[in-house]
């Protein structure tokens, strides 16, 4: 009963019915396919390809710093080679995908929070509707397509510096040799750690796109609210990574 | 035609129309003038469906604009073309790109398209400038891109969002030679402004709106000789309606 009379309450029923209509208004505008398909190829130039440089800067140094620190734990305690299976697991499984996600998260979300909210604001928004365009069709799925496939793409080139820069960092800095340091990659890899991270990381890239398409769409009130708007979806499309981070984890260890 | 019906909207506890209820005759400029905050703007977006009213009823032909759905809204816009204050021009497009950008929605061919653009610019007399982008064109020209937008769609109606608002007088004069032209062409219009010498001229008949409904409405001549306080200290711009207008400006 109680649950009932909370459900009852203004607020939450007019949230369920929002969350209803978006439901039903995006589902509707994946139909649109034809409004679109052509914008999609140019998004994932934009979102995804301009993007690699940041990503491969952070795989650099995040390569560098696990492989000295693999060392700094392993040594005394266990054999070297293991510093090749820290960095190869985590790198693969963890920080890869999250690490990446977080620097995308500020460029990606932030870019589309900013570029849709000062559309809103200047009103091309509206613009668009009266040119009988769904602007959820026009400016949200392509985005949030684009996203979902560049992400797995980025992380790829991520996880596969970050791995060369922590064997270059092994084999030139630590006492150890590409043999070692590529038996202990090999040793505890499984397939799944590649796809883990790819799936992990297609996901992030929907929750960013989605929050910057949200919030940028819902700014209200000139350069104020879309700074506010930037400043919001940056840190909802972060703590989304880490929520969905911890349930893959669930789901899929 | 265009049928208002006790439109009322509010914006939190802010009511913005109160019962507003205007035809909008066929072929003719109707122009809407108020003071700032009085729903203006609010009531064009009603017309067009950007803003559903909480009451009362838009009729456009024989479309009620609150029922319709998302096909049927698609298709009012391709009869009402919108131009808004600023032109909310694509800033990432093209001249060319904007204005094509609603046929392209109508699945219009190549062809086609072009010829509408190319016609349509020359209406607004801005030939040439298809591939400028909005950033490099002046207030008044990215305003009379967005009539082009419009008017290439081929509308039956056209609101215009303060048509003329922060315009030099000459591309004011401009602004509503277009909008004469348009009606000309067969185009109904609604007009919002704040220029009365502007509504003077484009406007057949002129609605006052003021506290939410529509104060009186009346052709230009009517509205002139108006003996209502309201609508008087609105068109002489007094600052209250007891003081008498300085001698100089009568």
């Amino acid at each position: 009963m109680r649950r009932l009379e909370a459900l009852r309450a203004p607020g939450r029923i007019e949230f369920i019915s929002q969350v209803g209509r978006w439901t039903l208004g995006a589902a509707r505008a994946l139909a649109d396919v034809s409004v679109w398909r052509p914008l999609v190829i140019g998004h994932m130039r934009r979102l995804g390809v301009d993007s690699i440089p940041i990503a491969v800067f952070i795989a650099v140094f995040t390569g560098i710093v696990l492989a000295l620190l693999a060392s700094y734990i392993f040594t005394g305690a266990m054999p070297l080679y293991m510093v090749g299976a820290l960095v190869g697991k985590t790198v693969m499984m963890e920080l890869g995908p999250v690490l990446t996600g977080m620097a995308l998260a500020g460029r990606v979300g932030a870019n589309i929070a900013a570029e849709l909210g000062t559309m809103r604001v200047t009103e091309q928004v509206d613009a668009l509707e009266t040119l009988a365009y769904d602007p959820r069709s026009y400016l949200v799925v392509p985005r949030v397509i684009a996203a979902t496939l560049m992400f797995p793409v980025i992380t790829a080139f991520a996880v596969a510096v970050g791995v060369a820069a922590g064997w270059l960092t092994a084999i030139n800095l630590l006492d150890l040799t590409s043999v070692e340091f590529f038996k202990g990659l090999r040793l505890f890899y499984r397939f799944k750690d590649v796809w883990f991270g790819l799936v992990k990381s297609a996901s992030f890239g929907a929750a960013i796109a989605l929050m910057g398409c949200l919030k940028g769409l819902s700014a209200r009130g000139g350069a104020e609210g879309v700074g506010a708007a930037t400043t919001r979806a940056v840190v909802l499309g972060c703590e989304a990574i880490l929520v969905l981070d911890a349930f893959w984890a669930l789901v899929l260890l | 035609m265009i049928r208002l019906d006790g439109v009322c909207k509010a914006f939190g506890p802010r009511i913005i129309l109160n019962g507003v209820d205007l035809d909008v005759a066929d072929g003719e400029n109707t122009v809407i003038i108020g003071r700032s905050g009085s729903g203006k703007s609010v009531t064009l977006r009603c017309i067009i469906g950007l803003i559903q009213p909480d009451a009362g009823r838009v009729r456009v032909d024989d479309d009620v604009v609150a029922d319709l759905d998302r096909d049927g809204l698609a298709a009012l816009r391709g009869r009402v073309g919108y131009v808004f204050q600023f032109a909310a021009l694509f800033d990432s497009m093209t001249v060319e790109e904007n204005i094509a950008l609603g046929l392209k929605r109508r699945r219009f061919g190549p062809e086609e398209i072009a010829d509408r653009v190319r016609e349509s610019l020359a209406l607004v007399d801005l030939a040439g400038v298809e591939g400028k982008l909005p950033s490099e064109l002046s207030g008044g020209m990215r305003k009379r891109v967005g009539i082009a937008r419009a008017v290439a769609l081929r509308p039956r109606y056209i609101l215009y969002d303060e048509p003329t608002t922060g315009l030099d007088p000459v591309t004011t004069a401009v602004m509503n030679d277009l909008m004469i032209r348009t009606r000309d062409m067969g185009v109904t219009g609604v007009i919002v402004t704040h220029d009365m010498g502007s509504a003077f001229t484009v406007g057949d008949r002129i609605a006052m709106l003021h506290e939410g409904r529509i104060r009186q409405v009346g052709t230009a001549d009517e509205i002139r000789a108006t003996a209502d306080p309201v609508v008087r200290q609105f068109i002489e711009g007094r600052p209250d309606p007891a003081v008498p207008a300085a001698s100089g400006r009568e």
